[in-house]
């Protein structure tokens, strides 16, 4: 076999072998033009929307479109009882949806004994994370609304959103729960550690980043959504905020929603300003979860 | 990792904590609003107005209660009126429920709505505000449509329609595939302009031909970009594309009409021109703020509804109104 490698070839095989070397680097080459491709209509689709949400939008960006509540007018319409009805409403959210799911992920992989019950249990809640948003508007109606007669309120709101994304906070808790070495839990619990104080100080610290990466990720989820929202009944035309949890609200979603079903054009021009602040809250959150993400692997 | 960890469980900390501040603060200030509220409640007439009114109902009704609500904001301060969009069919179902004092409507109210208001125990008072011009729109490039008869529409938007081209309307035209561009099955649009053109709200043609759509703006997109389109929508929305499109006069059975303020007003553009609505709850009539709005909304429509696109009511419509709340 070596000798055969050094000996000098039949130049038949030799460009028979050329030949099938340019063939594989061809499709080599074909093939990464192919996925370069596919990764560019991805981001042109991207770059060309923010590019004509850029250009409609930044000269209705004025600092008018902050203080003013919604109007007829265009000149003088502006998102501040959506911006101010979404900040509140993911200020109730997420300590609810936070203790909840935090809390139902430390029972599942903590203290759940394994068995088909947990299976289920799991398999429920992977589930209930495809779950249209729709639905849970549906929910909430039923529930929040009608049931506990809490009306078309912002703790409606805030509850219907936090049943929307507790099985995302729940699933990503697990998963951060689950990444912190076993070794921790065994070397707390030998020195007489109960199982709490095993969870509390040796296994929540080091999945904490995890944790709030699943958070700030599931509230970017929130306060995108209107479905749910439309459905409980929030609000389109609100001039006033809400001084009390039981008031009516609207949120930012909506108030693009109904800027862009205007005919006027100016409206247009201001829902493009309305995305374009929703976009900057979106990368806000979503860098601040890269950065904790980052942290967390560093330190593991 | 100790500092990162501490410094993040002090910033979730302190998140949480202020997210029950703002809760407590909330629940003192509603005690506050809500004494207040009585305190007006007990005091004459010649107070501020303060209180609460809903309204929901018909997206098509919106930016004329819109308009209303934020002029009388602007005098009455602490009246916080909110409007939504559920819809038509949806706002009478809240509003037969008790739970608005004002329902929006692009179309009467039904038989079986009103039925339900009656077994609730809700009565309401019907008051028309303004008038829509429903307007049937083609390309500009399109020059051989000069005008269209109800029954020629009739044909096109009939369920199980067999005109595909322009030349099936009339011979003489294009033999081109007629491209129609619909309001979708939930908007009052949709439901008053198969009543009038086929008899039968709801019942249109829904084959390859037409595009339906929940959104006026890409109607009026789809008519624009295309040469052989036929779309209709409120006369709002040509009002404000009018470059960009090419308005058909309708024959009625009395020769064609454009739709335009003074043919909708006087209302010789027929069929195609329809009143708005508002209904309102005769118990929340008790209650000044409810009053003042709808005394309001009365006064100042004719002005309002033209602002934001629509026609104002002979004059004598909105007398009859008013002689109703008395």
């Amino acid at each position: 076999m070596q000798e055969q490698l050094f000996s000098p070839k039949d130049p038949q095989v030799l460009k028979a072998e050329k030949l099938q070397i340019a063939s594989r680097r061809k499709k080599d080459s074909s093939l990464k033009l192919l996925f370069i491709a596919a990764t560019s209509i991805g981001i042109l689709a991207l770059i060309l929307l923010l590019a004509t949400i850029l250009v409609d939008g930044l000269s209705s960006l004025t600092p008018d479109l902050f203080k003013n509540y919604p109007s007829r007018r265009a000149a003088s319409s502006g998102l501040k009882s959506a911006l101010v009805g979404t900040i509140y409403m993911v200020l109730i959210m997420v300590p609810i949806s936070f203790l909840i799911g935090v809390g139902a992920a430390i029972f599942m992989q903590e203290y759940a004994k394994k068995g088909w019950i947990t299976k289920i249990i799991q398999l429920n809640i992977s589930t209930l994370a495809g779950v249209p948003s729709i639905v849970y508007g549906i929910l909430g109606l039923t529930i929040f609304v009608r049931g506990l007669q809490l009306d078309r309120s912002l703790l409606s709101g805030a509850l219907t959103m936090s049943l929307l994304v507790l099985p995302v906070i729940i699933v990503s808790a697990q998963e951060a729960i689950k990444a912190v070495p076993n070794t921790r839990r065994d070397a707390s619990l030998a020195l007489g550690a109960t199982k709490w104080q095993t969870v509390q100080r040796a296994v929540l610290p080091s999945a904490l980043p995890g944790i709030l990466t699943g958070v700030i990720l599931a509230v970017s989820r929130a306060i995108g959504e209107t479905a749910p929202l439309v459905m409980i009944g929030a609000l389109t035309y609100v001039a006033f905020l809400p001084d009390n949890v039981l008031d009516q609200f609207t949120v930012m979603p909506i108030q693009i929603y109904n800027w862009i079903s205007k005919p006027q054009t100016e409206f247009h021009d201001l829902a493009a300003a309305g995305i374009i602040v929703l976009l900057v809250m979106l990368l806000v959150l979503n860098m601040i979860a890269v950065i904790l993400r980052n942290r967390f692997q560093k330190n593991l | 990792m100790k500092r990162v960890m501490s410094l993040i469980t002090i910033l979730s900390l302190t998140f949480a904590l202020a997210a029950c501040g703002n809760g407590n603060n909330a629940a003192n200030n509603a005690k506050v609003t809500n004494g207040a509220q009585e305190n007006a409640g007990n005091t004459t007439e010649t107070a501020a107005l303060t209180g609460t009114i809903e309204i929901d109902g018909s997206s098509t009704v919106y930016p004329i209660t819109e308009a209303v609500a934020e002029e009388f904001g602007k005098e009455n301060k602490d009246v916080r009126v909110t409007v939504g969009v559920s819809g038509t069919g949806g706002g009478f179902k809240r509003f037969a429920a008790g739970e608005t004092a004002i329902s929006n409507a692009s179309r009467p109210i039904k038989d079986a709505e009103a039925e339900l208001a009656k077994t609730n125990g809700v009565e309401y008072i019907e008051l028309e505000v303004a008038y829509d011009g429903l307007s049937v729109l083609v390309n500009p490039e399109n020059d051989w449509v000069d005008h269209l008869t109800t029954a020629e529409l009739h044909e096109i938007f009939k369920p199980g329609s067999t005109v595909m081209k322009w030349s099936d309307v009339r011979s003489e035209w294009p033999a081109e595939d007629i491209k129609i561009f619909s309001p979708g099955a939930d908007s009052g649009t949709f439901d008053y302009f198969t009543e009038t053109i086929n008899d039968e709200a709801q019942a249109s043609r829904n084959d390859a031909m037409v595009t339906f759509s929940e959104d006026d703006n890409t109607l009026v997109q789809g008519v624009e970009g295309e040469k052989y389109a036929l779309g209709y929508f409120g006369f709002a929305y040509y009002e404000e594309n009018k470059d960009k499109l090419k308005l058909v006069p309708i024959d009625g059975g009395t020769g064609p009409i454009s739709p335009s303020a003074e043919t909708i007003n006087d209302g010789t553009y027929a069929p195609l021109s329809r009143p708005l609505y508002i209904y309102v709850n005769k118990a929340f009539m008790d209650k000044p703020e409810v009053k003042a709005f709808v005394d309001y909304f009365l006064s100042n429509a004719a002005e309002l509804s033209e602002e934001v696109g629509y026609i104002r009511l002979p004059q004598e419509k909105y007398d009859e109104g008013a002689a109703k709340l008395q």
